[in-house]
């Protein structure tokens, strides 16, 4: 077992060394590109300029699209955050099925095609006479937001004990201030954790975005039309290889939230 | 704004005050009467190419108006954004003739005071009011530029232009092959089947009746087979092109001079048969948040000096006959070689697009619609 | 002795009456979600029976079939709803064998630190923009793309695979395995190492402990990847847009054409019911697999 265990662990680790090499691929030739003096990418790359930082720095229309995609994204997470809350308690503290039936609800959003609720809320807000804007677009985005904040609380709840709610209120705390003092420091990572994730997805969002903008673009749907455009793709690479850069730092800040959340059983 | 433009519109103003016929419509739309002050944007429905720095920043400056662009690859997807969230997102869109038409009966475009745009006078005959974007003395756009459907081929595959539009269903290529994604498309292989199979009786390309269509849908079957990928997007294209996999195509001049620029051993031609080709026009939406910009937009594209810019960067021909002049000075020679002094039989001689309807010109009611159209293109591509 | 307050009632009545607590807290969500979401999408539902105008695309209510008559009638709808369904299919089946190597390495033949930049290293793709990763694979696999220039360079003929079914599964599966290697690696954590001996003091080898331990213990997370892997090859239109060739439009393209281009809304409406459906059978099923605690 142990011999076979030895050789087992290298076929592995060369699988996860290959995996690796797929899933960063693209994203090398992203960075290679952002460097490539030729508007229109071919391969081999023959020159190199670095200009394309300049003019995506200089491009209006890249900085109003990165902010809008921010604000988004940060409203999104926050209506995601309190909505998520707020069901995930209720959700742990049922026993019927009442609980499988709001998991249910609560993952339709990501579970069917972002085309369905694209389309379904465009068609909603025209019959309303809401106009596609800013709140369109932040209203799909917490929509489909909601279940991943949820789904990382409802895990952490389970993980509670409810004789601490209960020593609380024997300790004659209320409601709320067992909610601040308790339970808020105790969900605190798992919401956090949440949020990233959260703000990961409403920032690269691109299908349910494209129905739910008006004339206005957040990044992924700049990003969609530069592609379209085809005259200014190395400003793409630029902004993605950005976004990477920016990014990195948050990404291993979420692994450390979810790693104190979840142990691996020992 | 400059002095020059301000003197222009105070005289229109003054003008307008004189005598001025409202423009009519069978709603209560109303055209503007007098171009007031600029509201500081303008959201643009284009095509590729038909919103370049090189023409708009210098706008954005003179007018104030920021303009922000969203591109369209087919006259289907303009419609469909300037019919999305309540019609009120867009002001301007450049349609094309196949698209006026829908716009026009969607209400989903203005009526627009022709005197209000100056440079109008100055256009050809044929584009002052056409009659897909003027419907019954009413302006519901203005003509902007027209130019061909061509054939676009690598030159190291063909060393000599192809003369007919027989190589883009040719088995020999196979795989090498790009068409646009778009219905209309229909109207091409109609063409060259009336040139080719005349016992059809095809005379007008855009009013094909059911025994018609069933034989340009089996040619485009089997052209189906060849293609390597229809293109959507003028860069799919232009992508095709430049990494080899599509030798031979339709396309638009702007897709030639893209990729010429970028070293691209391409060429393109008008073989034998025709071709179709198409007008385009600039409409402002019926709701258009930004109208006074919208105008001013329109008057600025109109003016010999963009219509010039505009024709050579794109490849095509403006209405503006002035403009000719702009071109030869912009780069010799341009204006011949996009045909800006062409003759009516030339201008004549393109198949426009234009929207099929059910009602065939020779008095007959069994052509075909363009829903039916568009089903057709769906079951060719597959 | 406490002084009563508001809040101490407030808090007293929610303990005792668990029912009107819960009903508080779901509130919020509970209007969230029926007012704004499962109201669009019944709206949604209903559009599939009416019909539009072509010329003017006014939309014309009433009760009628036709959408789906033709639907039905036409072939290629049957054609692209099955190549739809199946390279969906083929690429969850495709990312759960490619994930298992790697979840397997990160949970139980890691330390924590290796494990958690392993963890980072699968999530820094899911940051740069899907778009961008599509349009990279796209010059990947081009006639004169990376994979010809390495193939030639290896003696190697070229593959013609860009724009193609072959195309779309291979990005597809790029696009969504980290979302197929978080679950797995979430389940095979839950998995206590205790058992894995007891399997082996019972005599069970490598493989045997792997098909009647491991595996069954970790179906829930597989499961619940497959709905993230599944469900956004089933919708999407971007990738078989930037990838596809001819014979490779999914329900999602017939969809958005028939929204954003030919504006016929409750033609795409009723095509859409069609993977509505589809992942309704497929959550029901999920749900019975445990894949929902395993989210």
């Amino acid at each position: 077992m142990r011999s076979s265990g030895a050789s087992g662990a290298v076929f592995i680790w060369a699988a996860v060394v290959a995996i690796l090499a797929f899933l960063f691929i693209p994203v090398v030739i992203i960075v290679v590109y952002a460097f490539s003096a030729a508007p229109i990418p071919a391969w081999p790359v023959t020159g190199f300029a670095t200009h394309w930082f300049a003019d995506t720095w200089n491009d209006e229309e890249v900085r109003e699209a990165l902010a809008l995609s921010l604000e988004v994204a940060a409203l999104a997470t926050a209506i995601a955050i309190l909505l998520g809350t707020l069901a995930a308690m209720a959700v742990a503290r049922m026993r019927s099925v009442g609980r499988e039936v709001v998991s249910f609800v609560v993952v339709l959003p990501i579970a069917l095609p972002g085309i369905l609720t694209g389309m379904a809320l465009a068609s909603y807000f025209a019959f309303w006479g809401v106009n596609l804007s800013y709140w369109t677009i932040v209203a799909g985005h917490a929509t489909f937001c909601v279940v991943i904040v949820y789904n990382n609380v409802i895990a952490r709840l389970r993980r509670l004990p409810r004789s601490l709610a209960e020593a609380s209120a024997d300790l004659g705390a209320d409601g709320f201030l067992t909610f601040r003092r308790v339970m808020l420091p105790m969900m605190a990572s798992a919401i956090g954790a949440g949020a990233l994730l959260a703000f990961a997805l409403s920032f690269d969002e691109v299908i349910v975005t494209t129905f739910t903008a008006g004339a206005q673009n957040t990044l992924p749907l700049w990003i969609f039309g530069a592609i379209r455009l085809g005259q200014k793709l190395p400003e793409v690479n630029v902004v993605v290889f950005a976004i990477i850069l920016f990014t990195a730092i948050p990404v291993l800040l979420a692994q450390k939230l979810i790693g104190d959340s979840g142990r691996v059983a020992r | 704004m400059t002095a020059g433009l301000k003197q222009c519109f105070a005289r229109i103003v003054l003008g307008l005050s004189v005598s001025l016929p409202l423009a009519q419509g069978a709603e209560a739309m109303q055209a503007l009467n007098a171009i007031g002050k600029g509201e500081g944007t303008l959201n643009v429905v284009a095509w590729e190419g038909y919103a370049q720095d090189d023409w708009v920043k210098p706008f954005e400056a003179a007018t104030g108006c920021a303009v922000h662009a969203k591109y369209a690859g087919s006259s289907d997807e303009m419609v469909a954004l300037m019919r999305s969230g309540g019609g009120d997102q867009y002001d301007v869109v450049s349609a094309s003739g196949d698209a006026t038409l829908r716009l026009i009966y969607g209400h989903n475009v203005q009526p627009i005071n022709i005197a209000l745009i100056p440079q109008w006078k100055n256009f050809i005959p044929q584009l002052q009011a056409p009659d897909f974007n003027t419907v019954k003395g009413v302006h519901y756009g203005v003509s902007y530029e027209w130019g061909p459907n061509t054939l676009l081929y690598n030159t190291k595959t063909f060393p000599s232009a192809p003369t007919s539009w027989s190589v883009i269903y040719d088995p020999k290529y196979a795989g090498q092959v790009t068409v646009p994604d778009n219905p209309i498309q229909i109207a091409d292989a109609a063409l060259y089947l009336s040139k080719t199979q005349p016992a059809l009786g095809i005379t007008d390309p855009y009013e094909l009746n059911q025994t018609q269509m069933n034989a340009v849908v089996a040619l485009l079957q089997g052209q189906a087979k060849l293609i390597k990928k229809y293109w959507a997007l003028a860069s799919d294209e232009i992508q095709l092109f430049t990494s080899g996999d599509a030798v031979v195509g339709a396309a638009w001049p702007y897709q030639t001079n893209t990729l010429q620029a970028a070293k691209v051993p391409v060429a393109d031609t008008i073989p034998a048969e025709g071709a179709t080709g198409w007008a385009d026009t600039w409409m402002i939406s019926a709701k258009a948040p930004h109208p006074n910009c919208a105008y001013a937009w329109i008057n600025w594209v109109t003016t010999p000096k963009v219509q010039a810019e505009q024709a050579i960067y794109f490849g095509e021909t403006p209405a503006n006959t002035l403009a000719c002049k702009e071109m030869d000075a912009e780069q010799p020679g341009a204006c011949a070689q996009y045909h800006g002094d062409a003759s009516a039989a030339y201008f004549n001689q393109i198949k426009f697009w234009k929207t099929p309807r059910t009602q065939c010109g020779n008095g007959k009611d069994d052509c075909l619609d363009y829903a039916a159209w568009q089903r057709a293109w769906q079951t060719i591509k597959g | 002795m406490t002084k009563r307050t508001w809040r101490g009632s407030l808090f007293a009545f929610g303990w005792r009456h668990e029912g009107a607590a819960n009903a508080a807290l779901l509130g919020l969500p509970a209007i969230w979600f029926l007012t704004l979401y499962l109201a669009a999408i019944g709206a949604l539902l209903i559009t599939a029976f009416w019909q539009v105008d072509d010329m003017s695309g006014d939309l014309i209510p009433g009760f009628s079939f036709s959408n789906f008559a033709e639907l039905l009638s036409d072939p290629i709808y049957r054609t692209i709803a099955i190549r739809t369904i199946f390279i969906a299919s083929v690429v969850t089946l495709t990312d759960a064998v490619l994930a298992w190597p790697f979840a397997y390495a990160m949970v139980r033949l890691s330390g924590p630190r290796l494990r958690a930049v392993l963890m980072a290293l699968v999530l820094v793709p899911l940051w740069s923009s899907y778009l961008a990763r599509v349009y990279a694979w796209r010059l990947i696999l081009a006639h004169d793309g990376v994979l010809n220039w390495t193939l030639s360079a290896a003696g190697l003929p070229d593959l013609h695979i860009g724009y193609s079914n072959w195309a779309m599964w291979i990005v597809f599966s790029y696009l969504w395995l980290p979302f197929m290697i978080l679950p797995v690696a979430a389940a095979l954590e839950r998995i206590p190492p205790s058992l894995l001996e007891a399997s082996a003091d019972l005599g069970e080898r490598g493989m045997a402990t792997f098909r009647r331990v491991i595996l069954p213990m970790a179906l829930p997370g597989m499961v619940a990847g497959a709905i993230f892997t599944f469900s956004l090859t089933l919708g999407d239109f971007v990738t078989p847009m930037l990838v596809g060739g001819v014979g490779s439009d999914f329900i999602g393209n017939v969809v958005y054409a028939n929204v954003g281009v030919t504006n016929n809304i409750p033609f795409a409406a009723a095509y859409a019911t069609l993977p509505l459906g589809v992942m309704a059978v497929f959550l029901l099923l999920a749900r019975k697999l445990g894949a929902f605690d395993a989210l």
